[in-house]
């Protein structure tokens, strides 16, 4: 019997232990890699880079173009996919909660939130690009809104949801339009989930690669046309980071830096909101 | 069931609902449709885009390994079992790390470290494809080329039968590298999905199994576990469906050699690297063509594996009340 009972409590300690072990991979994989991003990236951070555009082979030069690309096409495709994505959730937390059409659409959402973004890029190619004749930072843009959509859609839907229906029935008692409801009493009540789930769509996009690839493509000079191609960050990264020359990798990994810290600092901030929603 | 309440009975002042009732109201009907329209789009987009392809090679699309853009021959087959089998070799190493952490943040973690280290771990898939891309050619790639790959080829390389895996010169990148890769990046789905499946795990059945004088361990295998099975095979299928699609970082460590390697540690290509890699080199219209009907296969693939993954997440909703 104790023999036995030895064994268990062995298997025990040596399987806690290595669940144990796991989190501190998971923890070690993080640290390490912040740790290679800082170090390299670090050392070619320079104002430069913030206001030169990006160079020839061993040349000097900066990211200027790519980090105003990424910006303009992030900051549109955030406009056009956050009232769609706030209006699409909205439906199905309030209009269409238990219609068949929102289990469809609830059901479709949560497959484009995690289809491979690289088919996006594919979409947006065939439905932009080809019907245009030529690759545009607005392709790009649109190709970032459709990722946005599903993230949004989800977390205001989940947030729309925990609001208490006493609050809706109240409103709607005092003779309000449901519309009015809407947006007076449930908006105001879910902002901070709402602004969560924005921020999350944000970080996402931020660090996008594979849509951008044939949609806006690049661009080695500075462009604010749209209906042109435009660079961007996560673009300029992959290109110079493949290249055979010194100084386009040391750029890459400045990028890599600085789209890491920013989605770092996106992610945190969208937790943070949403702790203190809880916690209030 | 408030919604009923506005139907049934007539506005107050007797008046028909505001124009902007109606208009908000198909307002939001109209954004949840742009939802639905966009999942049809990319369809039949793929597959307009794809059908030159697929009309030329018809099925054999999917049996040839040949790549060739300059004799026009393409098949999908060297892609195809390129992503499968990084997924494969993500999956293997991930399933169990992600369930040890989530065991470990449920049961041993010290309560006031349970918050910050899930979050820590959550941050892990929040970093960008593309970072681990760069690092993983630049840092991983290194390693796995002068200390994992030449242990592999003396330790594993030499065992009869599956030595033929781990055959070969090292270079770093390759299938293996890529699939690592892979598993760092989908670990933190899989954690996070099954701490919170374990966390619906009523206490009292814990409680009853420890009472019977079980171990730890014992609690989580036997009770634990098997009382959200389906909710784990889901979050897995779930974190499947972002490996088989992911794009840059494998694009970054695979090799991009479109053939199929016995050895894992070799070179190969999965079908969003190979898009990644070609697509604006592709010069005529079959090249085009064919690399949109590729994405067309990992869509479908991807939209079941991800649409079973709902499935069995759902039945884990229902039973917790939702």
């Amino acid at each position: 019997m104790s023999t036995k009972l030895a064994r268990r409590k062995l298997t025990n300690t040596i399987m806690m232990g290595l669940a144990t072990a796991s989190a501190a991979l998971g923890m070690a994989m993080l640290a390490v890699i912040l740790l290679h991003l800082v170090t390299k990236g670090a050392s070619s951070l320079d104002l430069a880079v913030f206001l030169q555009d990006t160079p020839g082979p061993n040349d000097l030069g900066g990211l200027r173009n790519a980090i105003v690309g990424s910006l303009i096409m992030t900051v549109i495709a955030m406009l056009i996919g956050i009232p769609i994505g706030v209006l699409a959730g909205t439906y199905l937390a309030e209009y269409g909660r238990f219609s068949k059409l929102s289990t469809i659409i609830r059901f479709v959402n949560d497959i484009l939130l995690s289809a491979p973004s690289i088919i996006v890029g594919l979409f947006v190619y065939q439905l932009m690009v080809v019907t245009q004749g030529h690759f545009s930072a607005l392709a790009g843009t649109v190709a970032l809104a459709i990722l946005v959509v599903p993230i949004v859609v989800r977390t205001t839907e989940d947030v729309l949801r925990l609001v208490p229906d006493t609050l809706r029935e109240a409103g709607l008692a005092v003779g309000v339009t449901r519309w009015m409801v809407i947006r007076k009493v449930i908006y105001t009540s879910a902002r901070a989930g709402i602004i969560t789930g924005i921020l999350l769509a944000l970080a996402r996009i931020s660090g996008e690669t594979a849509p951008l690839l044939f949609t806006a493509l690049s661009n080695n000079f500075f462009s604010l046309d749209l209906n042109a191609p435009m660079a961007s960050l996560p673009i300029t990264i992959f290109q110079f980071a493949l290249s055979p020359y010194d100084n386009w990798q040391a750029l890459a990994w400045s990028g890599a830096l600085l789209i890491t810290v920013a989605v770092l600092a996106l992610s945190i901030a969208a937790r943070l909101l949403t702790t203190k929603r809880v916690k209030s | 069931m408030s919604i009923a309440v506005h139907q049934t009975f007539p506005n107050p002042a007797g008046r028909k609902p505001a124009s902007g009732e109606t208009i908000f109201r198909g307002l939001t009907l109209a954004a949840a449709l742009i939802v639905l329209a966009t999942l049809l789009g990319v369809f039949v987009s793929l597959f307009l885009g794809a059908w030159p392809a697929l009309h030329r090679y018809g099925l054999g699309f999917f049996v040839i390994q040949a790549w060739n853009p300059v004799t026009e021959k393409f098949g999908a087959l060297a892609p195809l079992y390129g992503t499968i089998v990084t997924s494969i070799i993500a999956m293997i190493i991930a399933v169990p790390v992600g369930l040890g952490i989530a065991i470990f943040l449920t049961e041993t973690c010290p309560r006031p470290l349970r918050r910050p280290i899930g979050i820590a771990i959550e941050l892990l898939a929040g970093v960008p494809s593309i970072i681990y891309g760069i690092w993983g050619l630049f840092v991983f790639a290194p390693f796995m080329q002068t200390t994992v790959q030449p242990f592999l080829i003396d330790t594993l390389g030499t065992v009869p039968g599956i030595g033929d895996f781990f055959a070969g010169p090292p270079y770093g990148i390759g299938m293996l590298t890529a699939g690592l890769i892979l598993a760092i990046m989908v670990l933190p789905f899989i954690a996070s999905i099954a701490r919170e499946v374990f966390l619906t795990v009523p206490d009292m059945l814990r409680e009853a199994a420890y009472g019977m004088g079980m171990t730890r361990w014992e609690v989580n295998r036997s009770i634990v576990i098997p009382h959200v099975r389906s909710a784990l095979v889901g979050g897995t299928m779930l974190a499947l469906g972002r490996a088989l699609g992911e794009t840059m970082a494998v694009t970054f460590v695979i090799g991009n050699a479109p053939r199929i390697a016995t050895s894992i540690l070799q070179p190969g290509t999965t079908i969003s690297a190979a898009i990644a890699n070609e697509f604006t080199e592709a010069t005529t219209n079959l090249y085009t063509s064919s690399l949109i009907a590729l994405g067309l296969v990992l869509f479908v693939i991807t939209f079941l594996v991800l649409a079973a993954a709902q499935l069995m997440l759902q039945r884990i909703k229902r039973r917790a009340g939702e």
